[in-house]
């Protein structure tokens, strides 16, 4: 068996596969070799945690540094989906506002009134007396002294009249506008879009600003991480040179700085995830303050279970991605003497 | 098991560092490579231990050419050799024993495998009980052969040393070379790049002369 290896080998082609075979046979039996292979997984996984606890301030800044980054990249993301989860109450809240002309009585208006509560994509409706809105206006105004010189009331009838609230699509509000405006009794339609829109553009353009922000800040928690690890990577460049002499792969130079960044990165998402869900709940209460007061059922938004987990174990990923790619340009240059 | 054919290595800075260099060593052999300073000795070990390549000619392990091997096959050719330093390039905050069990350990052995092979290695060059100790604790004769130790683990078929008893007083210093002549014993080459000349004329072995880049003797 030996012989023929032997013999193999003497045609040098491609002798470097069989060697990485007998070095790799050398372990023993697979279960050892897996073994083995859990060992030093394991081994190298406490020598990090030690690693880190053994430079407690550069690890500290590093952590303090990162798990900020991805707080406010976290927070923003948080911003962003309670903006949406408020413009989407927003977008139920058309409503539209119908003038009916001059000479229509609050009998009549009451009529039609009625037979617009018949359409079942309408809501609710509600009528404003002549009366009624010349009080309000009177009250609201401030020229309640000059309408009192007015013989008659100029104002006409108003219906407010609420959608249902799949009605979120803006063709069938559009085609239900039209429907108001056949109506004979009824001079203009107002829809109350148009603030909406321009509220909703506004948040579009907060929401890409914000989200420009974020991935500014995860490159920028890259190059922090990447830092680190280089400058770990720098301290530790004898070990590194001696590994190397003596057979060691960059695999396995790799890993422990690895899972360093690994380590890094997870216990700074967790971290972040703390300050973001903390600052939430000191912002709650003043949400649900101004929420009330505009008579809003409007709640914060928190992370869910999926997104901790993801915020976490992206975190963790952001880590490994740093350390792997500073380890793959350094390692290069890093050749024993 | 090493045949140098012709080897030339040239740096733009320094020009040419070896000339047509051509030797072959025999399984089993024993050599000494001298020179005066800046023959070109140091460059000569960089180039079997692939830290450098050579801008010339061939170099060949046990048939297989280390001038032409890919990055990613280095390591595995290194696990073929043994080095040997005149600082003992050993890890201060590691125990003997880890760093005995090092090239093991890369290698992927198991746990008790290790444990077995780096206390007969230790055994063997005589610091059996000193496991638990760490480098700093012990003398640079003791550190070297904590060297050895870690060179030979792994029982690879050529063992190359750089000026091993540099540092060494003379007594300690055949005291290696005799550890050097048991390896060859058992079938392992050995090539030491040494000035020491009285030591090398005492030893009576063969001896390859660097002069200038070029190999002038054998």
């Amino acid at each position: 068996m030996k012989k023929r290896k032997q013999t193999r080998e003497v045609k040098y082609v491609k002798p470097a596969k069989q060697e990485i075979r007998q070095t790799k046979q050398a372990g023993g039996n697979f279960l050892d070799k897996l073994y083995a292979y859990r060992d030093a997984h394991v081994n190298v996984f406490v020598s990090s945690l030690i690693r880190l606890a053994d430079s407690p301030f550069n690890t500290i800044m590093t952590i303090a540094v990162l798990s900020i980054a991805i707080a406010l990249a976290a927070g923003f993301q948080l911003v962003v989906s309670n903006m949406e989860a408020l413009t989407a109450n927003l977008e139920n809240s058309t409503q539209f506002t119908i003038f009916l002309k001059d000479n229509v009585s609050d009998a009549r208006a009451a009529k039609v009134a009625e037979s617009f509560r018949q359409n079942p994509a309408i809501l609710q409706v509600n009528v404003i007396g002549k009366d009624q809105a010349l009080e309000e206006f009177k009250h609201y105004s401030g020229f309640g002294d000059a309408i009192g010189i007015l013989k008659t009331n100029p104002l006409p009838v108003v219906l407010q009249v609420m959608p249902k609230n799949s009605l979120g699509d803006k063709n069938q509000l559009e085609e239900l506008r039209q429907e108001f405006q056949q109506d004979e009794n009824v001079d203009t339609v107002d829809m109350d879009m148009l603030w909406v829109e321009r509220l909703q553009s506004i948040m579009g353009l907060v929401h890409s600003g914000l989200t420009m922000l974020k991935f500014v800040l995860l490159v920028s928690a890259l190059f922090i991480a990447g830092n680190t690890i280089r400058l770990e990577l720098h301290s530790r460049r004898e070990e590194v040179i001696i590994a190397k002499l003596v057979g060691a792969t960059n695999g396995f130079i790799q890993r422990p700085f690895i899972y360093s960044g690994f380590l890094m990165g997870f216990i700074s998402g967790v971290i972040a995830w703390f300050i973001v869900t903390v600052m939430m709940f000191m912002m709650r209460q003043s949400v649900n303050e101004l929420s009330e007061l505009y008579g809003g059922d409007f709640h914060l938004v928190f992370f869910s279970f999926a997104d901790t987990f993801c915020l976490v174990f992206a975190s963790a990923a952001l880590g490994m991605l740093a350390s792997w790619s500073v380890l793959k340009y350094q390692l290069r240059h890093t050749i024993p003497e | 098991m090493l045949k140098f054919d012709n080897v030339c290595k040239r740096y733009p800075e320094t020009g040419e560092v070896l000339r047509n260099v051509s030797f072959h060593l025999r399984h089993g052999e024993i050599a000494f490579l001298t020179g005066h300073s800046g023959a070109g000795k140091s460059t000569l070990l960089k180039l079997i231990g692939v830290m450098e390549r050579c801008s010339r000619g061939q170099i060949l392990l046990d048939g297989q050419d280390l001038s032409g091997a890919k990055e990613s096959q280095l390591p595995f050719l290194r696990r073929k050799m043994g080095f040997i330093y005149q600082d003992y390039k050993l890890l201060q905050d590691r125990t003997v024993f880890d760093n005995v069990a090092l090239p093991l350990v890369i290698a992927g052995y198991g746990h008790q495998e290790i444990s077995r092979k780096v206390r007969a290695s230790l055994d063997k060059v005589g610091l059996a009980g000193k496991e638990k100790k760490y480098p700093i604790a012990l003398s640079g004769g003791e550190q070297q052969r904590v060297g050895i130790a870690r060179a030979f683990v792994n029982k690879p078929p050529i063992i190359i040393a750089d000026e091993p008893t540099g540092n060494l007083d003379p007594d300690l210093a055949m005291e290696i070379m005799r550890l050097f002549v048991s390896f060859q014993q058992v079938g392992v080459t050995v090539l030491i790049a040494s000035h020491d000349i009285s030591l090398i004329t005492k030893m009576n072995h063969r001896v390859l002369k660097l002069d200038h880049g070029q190999l002038v003797s054998e």
